[in-house]
């Protein structure tokens, strides 16, 4: 199977979708000329001309619109933000708009559109840079939230999330572009809503979502040195979420830790943490533990940035704490 | 700004000019009937009236082609009736039904009626003209001959939604047609106080966007006005700012006094000598097309129509329960679920009004 980058995936993913279906295009700032911003639209000017691969000003609130009132009237658009900390400006149209003109209209007008973009955080980039949004997308009923953290998951993602019928935002990461990952070349999809277990252990269950899945595999890794086992469940999408498996799991392991790399407060964690006292109160042998990003904004300084992040020790010393064995 | 010569209508356009006074006067008198119900409560929430404004949703949509788009603000039960949404489905959705034209989900902001290409009532001041550019820019792709028009009040002008969709409708030259219904106030607060011009359709110019004003009182106006930019965009692919200057006799809302803090009874009186539809009666009866009998059976009919549709409303039931959790997110193969066979939404009754197919 081709080893290739998570920036590669997308672009075959965009591509394909493309070639498939003429009502999609790609719309978003430097997407085109300058062949995106961080790659991931490599070439699909040239293929596609500037109908379908469209630069736009620097005008989020806009463009996103512009996707919105596109897909009212027939079209599938995919809205590129150059990251999702610059979406805030159109957060406008992604709430009020694209989420909500379904169920306002009473079932009218549906808003197949997918924004994308990369999310969270990369390197020194600092506060404003730096943001993890997943939880504040999740919160809005009428939206679909996608956070793939490998290559393979990528691609069969993004082909879903284009063909859906519904406004998807999907959250990529800037450090996990050049992650390189098996992609097999025939075609494959992966059902959104759908999460799947990376590791398998019977010690502690890991949940976990995007960028963070590598640390949380990694993390896998090592204990498994030390002989603990973990499940490690990449719930793919956080909207809607995998409850099941995230079920099925802790019932397994009696055990878990909740790892996201945004904030504690109401993020994503906090959502998986009552699924499971809901549904696994009996089954649990220890309080759940999350792993999250320290509740500041992201500093600058390299130190206090790797002190800010979640991380893979963090995270093993959350896994041995549930066990009991620090 | 007064008509000139040759817009003057002749006596020939007596049927024109008559359906274009029923459309007008059947805005009126449903939402006459409609502060009346929201009074009785049998209306809720925000309700934002058009009286006052009718030339402009007449006038304007009187020369759209079926297959032409609307997107408009949340003061938009006149724009539907005009553009031939049946009253009963309007009404209803006022009154929270399932027969509303949202299946009683969207309410006095929100009409939308996919088989009429009304995109909706949108409640959020100034967020709807990107969707318009958008529409715009669908047009283009599929290289069709269709023209969007996006209805906005006058303080849509100072949001930055405003800005960058016409910057981008001027950029990609997008067959829009941005309707600034200027009526004096953005709720409480004067024109003049909001923005640093007073002719917002110069802000067009920033944009590269042809742009005109015009007396939105008189209907002639608005129709003449408004063809210049349909044909620009049908026939050229380019947007057109065009303000429209009218007045609302009635409060912003129904929770907001008619006059009071913000204007005068004084200044209401003056605006209301202009009445759009005495306007348009008088220049009838002047051309003998209309005499007083004619308007008393027209006005009888029309309030007849009204009250079927508050009778219709009143007696639709409210949406079931199920319903709360339909249409969160679209299931192929389940759309139109619970939509009703008879008289539901977008119906249209024998003989109503659709001024929307008439190009004069």
């Amino acid at each position: 199977m081709p080893l290739i980058t998570y920036r590669d995936a997308l672009n075959q993913a965009l591509r394909e979708e493309m070639h498939r279906d003429d009502r999609v295009f790609l719309m978003g700032e430097e997407v085109a000329v300058y062949q995106g911003a961080y790659k991931v639209s490599k070439g699909l000017l040239q293929e596609f001309g500037e109908m379908r691969v469209v630069d736009t000003p620097i005008t989020e609130l806009g463009f996103a619109g512009v996707g919105v009132g596109a897909a009212m009237v027939g079209l599938r658009p995919i809205i590129e933000f150059m990251t999702w900390n610059f979406a805030v400006l159109a957060l406008d149209q992604v709430l009020n708009s694209a989420a909500k003109l379904l169920y306002m209209s009473g079932g009218q007008f549906n808003i197949p559109i997918v924004f994308r973009g990369p999310n969270g955080a990369a390197l020194q980039l600092s506060a404003q840079h730096s943001q993890a949004f997943e939880s504040w997308l999740a919160h809005i009923p009428g939206l679909k939230v996608v956070t793939p953290g490998t290559p393979y998951d990528a691609k069969g993602l993004l082909k879903s999330a284009i063909r859906d019928d519904n406004p998807v935002c999907f959250l990529e990461g800037e450090m996990l572009y050049n992650l390189k990952g098996e992609v097999p070349e025939e075609e494959y999809l992966i059902p959104l809503g759908k999460a799947e277990l990376k590791r398998e252990g019977d010690h502690c269950s890991i949940i976990t979502n995007g960028k963070m899945v590598n640390i949380a595999t990694q993390a896998a890794d090592q204990l498994a040195k030390d002989g603990i086992n973990v499940d490690v469940v990449d719930l793919r999408t956080v909207r809607p979420m995998d409850v099941e498996a995230i079920k099925a799991s802790v019932e397994k392991t009696n055990r878990a830790v909740v790892l996201e790399e945004g904030w504690e407060i109401c993020g994503i964690g906090t959502q998986v943490v009552d699924y499971i006292q809901r549904d696994c109160f009996d089954s649990l042998d220890a309080p759940v533990i999350r792993v999250h990003q320290a509740d500041v904004p992201m500093p600058y300084a390299k130190n206090l940035e790797r002190a800010a992040k979640p991380d893979v020790p963090k995270t093993i010393a959350a896994v041995r704490k549930v066990m009991y064995l620090d | 700004m007064a008509k000139k010569k040759n817009e003057t209508p002749k006596a020939s356009d007596g049927d024109l000019n008559r359906s274009l006074l029923r459309s007008m006067l059947l805005q009126r008198r449903f939402e006459e009937r409609c502060a009346e119900a929201y009074a009785l409560g049998k209306i809720g929430g925000f309700c934002h009236l058009y009286i006052g404004q009718e030339a402009v949703s007449t006038g304007s949509l009187s020369l759209l082609r079926p297959d032409d788009y609307i997107i408009t603000t949340y003061r938009d039960h006149g724009q539907a009736i005009a553009r031939g949404m049946s009253p009963r489905a309007v009404m209803a959705e006022l009154f929270g039904r399932i027969d509303g034209c949202a299946r009683g989900k969207g309410g006095s902001m929100h009409m939308f009626d996919k088989s009429l290409n009304f995109l909706g009532g949108h409640g959020i001041v100034g967020a709807h003209v990107p969707l318009a550019t958008g529409v715009g820019f669908a047009i283009k792709y599929r290289g069709g001959d269709q023209v969007c028009i996006c209805y906005m009040g006058e303080s849509v002008v100072n949001t930055g939604a405003f800005h960058e969709a016409l910057n981008m409708a001027g950029l990609w030259k997008l067959p829009v047609v941005y309707v600034i219904e200027n009526n004096r106030y953005g709720m409480g607060t004067a024109l003049e106080r909001a923005s640093a011009i007073n002719d917002v359709f110069e802000r067009g110019a920033a944009y590269n966007i042809p742009r005109a004003q015009c007396d939105g009182q008189d209907v002639f106006a608005v129709r003449a006005a408004m063809q210049e930019a349909i044909d620009r965009a049908r026939t050229e692919s380019l947007p057109t700012l065009l303000e429209v200057r009218t007045y609302r006799f009635m409060g912003h809302s129904m929770s907001d006094a008619v006059s009071g803090t913000y204007r005068t009874k004084a200044e209401l009186d003056e605006y209301m000598k202009r009445d759009p539809i005495l306007l348009l009666r008088m220049h009838m009866q002047e051309a003998g097309e209309l005499t007083e009998d004619d308007l008393r059976a027209m006005d009888e009919e029309i309030k007849a129509t009204v009250q079927d549709a508050w009778d219709f409303a009143d007696a639709s039931p409210e949406p079931p329960l199920e319903a709360l959790y339909e249409d969160v997110l679209f299931v192929p193969g389940e759309e139109g679920r619970g939509k009703r066979e008879e008289g539901g939404r977008g119906a249209r009754e024998e003989g109503e009004p659709a001024v929307a197919a008439s190009a004069g």
